[in-house]
């Protein structure tokens, strides 16, 4: 059976256990490293006779490249290598790939692509020598640079089911809008690196990823080395949001001109590549149709969503994947189209899907609201569907309603004004907006390998990644929860891939699937300890380094060891991931202020209630709502990658003009937990958190600037130029 | 970077005419170096020849070239009497980069334009006779007035927009003599040489800012950007109106990043004063601004733009 | 190439000479030279502030500047302003209000703040208000408009300014 996970289990075990640490808003461990600059990321270990490299992108946008006149650079001061081996990358890998991505830099599938590595002593005389290579090409014009007017293919099968037009046909109520969301990056604030060494045949590679057990693999496939030869370390990592999924071009060409000059090599990409060539979330065009009856009851439901790819990638953003179960509606199309374009690779960016689905359906569904005269959380309500529409499927755990009625609350959305353009202070309309949230969840394979040590201490151990998710902390308590152990006799070891294989950080999987591997690899030392104190595992009660039973006096845990415990937990995803539909809720409320004269909008505050199972660390939890909701105040109001439509360049490749929000575009912000646990998704009862913080927020931003000054745009991000050219006269009175 | 050679100025006799390219704080040079857009053989690093002392002189003020952005906003003087000064300088950038660029350097920044900064564009002022990449590409920051066939680029800072409103004057050192220039006329149109940004001839250095005597009247620097604080301007208004019983007796108005320099038009000025505050003013004043406005796509929405913030800042500064 | 004159930079209260590439930026100074890699890249062009650290007590981007123009100067950088076993207040808040995720951007968070606080001493202006001397604990919105030179891509912008506010009231009642 290896872990699989078939069978709910409703033990809830964590709520039984003594310790009283699970949840509770611990400090993160590592903290007092991070906050003194001493958690080391990817460039920064000191490795002897490190040499430096810097990739060269392509200056045609498609073709292939015929000459690299090494010659000129290899004489330049420090140079020690120009290389443009088949093995490097042309396209990053996809998340959880496991394979090598495209190879061989000679073909060039989209501007700046990686052609070439040169390698020097210092980091300076590289990239002089990397912007002074002259490389010939033969430019090709195959593939279009934007998706307007192109041919698509399915991304994904369509949902259909009932009849939406004729439906559509006879509703009283309807909408029928067409939204567009641009281009995003992840922009982690570390930039890709890898530092490769070579001891013989086998390969250490310092790196930034977020899912070792399948970096390893696309490592080993691309180098055409044995996995087993294969390390990665990453034991902090500054940041991914899906950009390091998969390994990317600095891997491998560090590991390519490392092996060549037999000393380590370092590769960090530039601010500038880690926009032109790593993953861009991509744009959509989205239409969505809603029908409802007098008594505003979805039948009705079609949304559709134009993405685009380089040829060849299978990744389509799976726009509708939280519309397929979020509200009622019969009858309905869900589909996805994509276009083949020469852009920089499509890929996972912070919820993918359901960060740009949501805003747009979200945006949709108030208009209907607006349409029918209903308040906003009303018509949500009242459509919260018994089954999954179309299949019948039956819902684990979900607590809409329960996030829309405490959201509502705490923010006071009963204060908001019916109609548009009712609150004016000075230069601004002032405006309230809401929005659902929803994120689907799932398990993926997992193991951990936990240790009691004769001393009774605890040390967790896995390859899984902390991305500043909070992995440290929560891996910690589950195990501190378990065994009880204080906190601090508990030690977690992570980001090695040498270590037993955790489900890595994506898709909101990461605690629910480790921290479940945790669970088990602690079960299994309770089971010895109970063997020992000669009781049932489920019986055996463990705190503050004492066990005991029902009739069994409290005695030390160290009296119960004669040596070290090590256990290796499993989880994998059994029947529980199909026999019910698993996802997390929640809902947005905003304020905002949008100025009559110039359009720009500033939030004033913002709350999100959320459920995501149960909570395993307060404030860690906490901080991946604020995020996933600052992601959605960058979506609604100023992130957007202007790609040029001549050439497929990217324009704004830096953080100066691709605008992530900074300090002063965040409001007072409050995140409320719906009570919850979900033994359909984990033993645990927990759930993912980290991005559904951002499903829908967006949405709930826009519907906020209609409420304050009567603008419905429809297209993201809400910038000033397009919110003043629908705003009434500043000085109407 | 390319190599370059580096060497510190003692005095300003060493940074006049030197051949080499000045360096100060460093914060629009080096982004640049590093972009490969700027690729100076020598720098002349003149953070050591003093010019960096706020003094008064007659009734206006003169601002050392090497007084950093913090300094100047935060000098009591220029709160008090040049507040259009401080507000300027602290809408732009971040507090990081102001403890870094200088007085001089800033009215030397260079544009945003993302094709002048990226080597693989034609950029008539990066690369002269190669062409302008920005007019049918993604213009969006782009300038709407003064523009030329070459260039379409916009002058990005806050400061001299400021100071263009104040009409402030530009102190120069040059090998045989100094000079002034009204920072009005300091920054040139692109026209067909759009390489040429400034008047600094070769081997001058600026050494200072004069601010004229102290105008009375409200001060309002008034940026719109994408961001809340930490971005580039759209586009920016300084205006100091002064109101004499119900009507504006004074008005000084300069516009930033709508050209490829902070715009000055004294018709402006002259249509305001002496009248009575009402929208319908602002609109003129607007149709006087925008007479020769030309949108290229993504940047239209400067046109409109312009006009319901100029309105904003004049309704503000009026009350009405 | 003309002779390059040296530097001596004090960092953390240690003399450095450097003599080296007048092309090394301070921040590569630091990270490379030195090995003091608390302080970070994220942009290398002061977009974000990572690199943020203090010279002559003032908050800069080091990776906006030479290291040879900083003859004479005296940088504090992160590490000077606490280690992990002997954390300054506002390091210990920044831990205690989770003002951090992936802890890239966090040690310019740190530095950048730590000179701000410095900085509303000395009266300092900013574009939301001309002068806060007389209110020792600002407002939220005070903090945010004066942070904003630091970016963080994780978004733990709230815990930050919580953090920041936690310190600041804290030394104000000391």
């Amino acid at each position: 059976m290896f872990g699989t996970y078939d069978r709910p289990d409703q033990r809830n075990m964590l709520d039984q256990t003594r310790q009283g640490v699970i949840g509770k808003p611990l400090d993160r461990p590592e903290g007092h490293l991070k906050v003194a600059g001493q958690a080391t990321y990817a460039a920064e270990y000191q490795r002897p006779n490190c040499a430096e490299g810097v990739l060269v992108g392509a200056t045609i946008s498609q073709g292939r490249v015929t000459a690299i006149h090494r010659d000129k650079v290899m004489s330049m001061p420090g140079v020690l290598g120009v290389y443009a081996a088949d093995a490097m990358l042309r396209r990053a890998a996809q998340g959880m790939a496991a394979e090598a991505p495209k190879q061989d830099v000679q073909i060039v599938d989209f501007p700046m692509q990686p052609v070439a590595l040169v390698v020097a002593e210092t980091f300076e005389q590289a990239t002089a020598a990397a912007k002074a290579l002259q490389i010939d090409y033969e430019e090709t014009s195959d593939v279009p640079f934007s998706p307007k007017g192109q041919e698509t293919e399915p991304g994904s099968e369509p949902i259909e089911s009932g009849d939406l037009e004729a439906t559509m046909a006879q509703m009283a109520h309807t909408i029928d809008v067409t939204y567009t969301t641009p281009g995003h990056a992840s922009a982690a604030m570390e930039p890709h690196a890898s530092i490769a060494e070579w001891d013989g045949d086998k390969l250490t590679l310092w790196g930034s990823f977020q899912m070792l057990r399948y970096n390893v693999k696309e490592l080993a496939d691309s180098l055409g080395v044995a996995s087993r030869n294969v390390k990665i370390m990453s034991p902090y990592v500054g940041g991914g949001f899906g950009s390091k999924l998969g390994i990317s071009h600095d891997a491998i060409a560090a590991a390519v001109a490392a092996r060549d000059l037999g000393r380590p090599v370092r590769v960090v990409l530039t601010r500038q590549q880690v926009f032109e060539i790593i993953m861009r979330r991509s744009e959509t065009e989205q239409r969505v149709r809603l029908g409802a009856d007098e008594k505003g009851r979805l039948q009705a439901l079609g949304h559709e969503a134009w993405v685009s790819n380089l040829p060849e990638e299978s990744f389509a953003e799976p726009v509708v994947q939280a519309t397929q179960f979020l509200y009622a509606g019969e009858n309905r199309r869900l589909a996805v189209e994509l276009a083949r374009i020469c852009r920089v690779t499509a890929g996972s960016v912070r919820a993918p899907g359901e960060a740009v689905g949501m805003q747009v359906l979200e945006a949709a569904m108030d208009e209907l609201a607006c349409e029918m005269q209903i308040d906003p959380v009303k018509l949500r309500k009242r459509n919260i569907p018994s089954t999954v529409p179309g299949d019948d499927t039956p819902y684990a755990s979900r607590k809409l309603a329960e996030a829309l009625d405490e959201g509502a609350k705490a923010f006071g959305w009963d204060k908001r004004a019916k109609k548009p353009c009712q609150r004016r202070e000075g230069e601004w309309w002032i405006g309230m907006g809401m929005a659902s949230a929803a994120r689907v969840n799932m398990i993926m394979p997992a193991q951990a390998r936990v240790t009691m040590r004769a001393d009774g201490s605890v040390l967790v151990q896995s390859d899984q990644t902390d991305i500043g998710t909070g992995s440290y902390a929560i891996l910690g308590q589950i195990a501190a929860e378990m065994l009880g152990q204080p906190i601090d006799r508990t030690t977690v070891e992570l980001g090695d891939s040498s270590l037993p294989s955790g489900a890595g950080s994506g898709g909101s999987f990461g605690a629910a699937s480790t921290g479940s591997a945790v669970f088990r690899a602690c079960e299994a030392i309770r089971a010895v300890l109970a063997g020992r104190l000669k009781c049932r595992p489920d019986d055996l009660q463990l705190q503050d380094g004492k066990a005991w039973a029902e009739g069994i006096e409290p005695r030390d845990v160290t009296d119960l060891l004669d040596g070290d415990i090590a256990k290796i937990g499993r989880i994998k995803p059994g029947k529980t991931s199909n026999s019910h539909q698993q996802a997390t809720y929640g809902a947005f409320f905003v304020e905002v202020a949008v100025n009559a004269f110039t359009g720009e909008t500033r939030l004033r505050r913002m709350t999100g209630a959320f459920g995501i199972g149960r909570v395993l660390n307060e404030k860690t939890a906490r901080s991946q709502c604020l995020g996933g909701m600052v992601w959605g105040i960058g979506s609604a109001l100023t992130e957007e990658l202007a790609f040029d439509e001549r050439d497929g360049h990217l324009v704004n490749h830096d953080l100066a003009e691709y605008h992530v929000p900074v300090h002063r575009d965040i409001p007072p912000m409050e995140v409320i937990f719906v009570e919850e646990r979900d033994p359909v998704a984990s033993p645990i009862q927990a759930k993912g958190v980290g991005e559904l913080g951002i499903c829908g927020a967006a949405g709930a931003i826009s519907n906020a600037i209609y409420n304050a000054c009567g603008v419905r745009l429809r297209s993201f991000p809400m910038t000033p130029d397009k919110v003043l050219a629908e705003l009434p006269d500043p000085f109407a009175k | 970077m390319k190599a370059f050679d580096y060497a510190r100025a003692a005095d300003l006799p060493d940074a006049v005419g030197s051949d080499a390219k000045l360096i100060a704080g460093g914060t629009n040079l080096l982004d640049l170096m590093k972009l490969e857009v700027e690729t100076p053989d020598a720098l002349l690093d003149i953070n050591r020849i003093g010019l960096d002392l706020i003094e008064p002189e007659g009734d206006g003020l003169r601002v050392g070239a090497l007084v950093t952005n913090s300094d100047c906003a935060a000098d009591a003087r220029v709160r008090k009497d040049w507040p259009l000064l401080s507000k300027a300088i602290l809408a732009g950038a971040s507090p990081q980069l102001r403890n870094k660029a200088t007085t001089g350097g800033n009215l030397c920044q260079r544009t945003r334009c993302g094709y002048f900064m990226d080597n693989q564009s034609p950029c008539n002022k990066r690369e002269p006779g190669t062409g302008c990449a920005a007019q049918g590409g993604f213009n969006r920051i782009h300038a709407i007035l003064g523009t030329s066939d070459a260039c379409i680029a916009t002058y990005p800072g806050d400061m001299a927009v400021a100071l263009s409103a104040l009409d402030a004057q530009v102190v120069i050192a040059g090998r045989s003599d100094s000079r002034t220039v009204r920072v009005r006329d300091f920054h040139v149109l692109p026209g067909d040489a759009p390489q040429h940004e400034n008047v600094l001839q070769p081997g001058e250095v600026i050494t200072g800012v004069t601010l004229p005597a102290p105008v009375e009247g409200v001060q309002i620097y008034r940026k719109v950007r994408d961001r809340a604080s930490y971005a580039f301007a759209l586009m920016s208004v300084a205006a100091v109106i002064r109101m004499d019983q119900g009507r504006i007796a004074h008005a000084q108005l300069a516009f930033g990043s709508l050209a490829h320099k902070p715009w000055h038009d004294p018709r402006i000025e002259e249509l305001l004063k002496g009248e009575t505050p009402t929208p319908a003013l602002f609109d003129k004043a607007a149709d006087l601004l925008l007479e020769d406005a030309k949108g290229y796509g993504a940047n239209d929405f400067k046109i409109p733009l312009a006009r319901r913030t100029l309105a904003a800042v004049l309704a503000e500064a009026t009350g009405v | 190439m003309a002779h390059t004159p040296a530097a001596r930079i004090a960092v953390n209260g240690t003399y450095h000479d450097y003599n080296g590439d007048p092309r090394r930026s301070l921040l590569d100074f630091l990270r490379l030279e030195l090995g003091m890699t608390g302080t970070k890249k994220g942009c290398d062009h002061g977009q974000c502030g990572a690199c943020t650290v203090h010279v002559n007590g003032r908050r800069v981007n080091s990776c906006l500047s030479l290291a040879v123009m900083h003859d004479g100067d005296e940088i504090t950088t992160i590490e000077g302003i606490g280690m992990p076993d002997k954390l300054s207040a506002l390091q210990k808040a920044f831990v205690e209000h989770d003002g951090y995720q992936c802890g890239y951007c966090t040690p310019g968070q740190i530095c950048s703040a730590a000179a701000m606080i410095e900085e509303l001493k000395a009266d300092w202006p900013s574009a939301l208000t001309e002068g806060v001397a007389s209110n020792p604990v600002p407002s939220d919105d005070e903090l945010r408009e004066r942070m904003s030179g630091n970016l963080c891509r994780c978004g733990a912008y709230d815990n930050i300014i919580a953090a920041i506010k936690d310190a600041m009231g804290k030394e104000v009642a000391s």
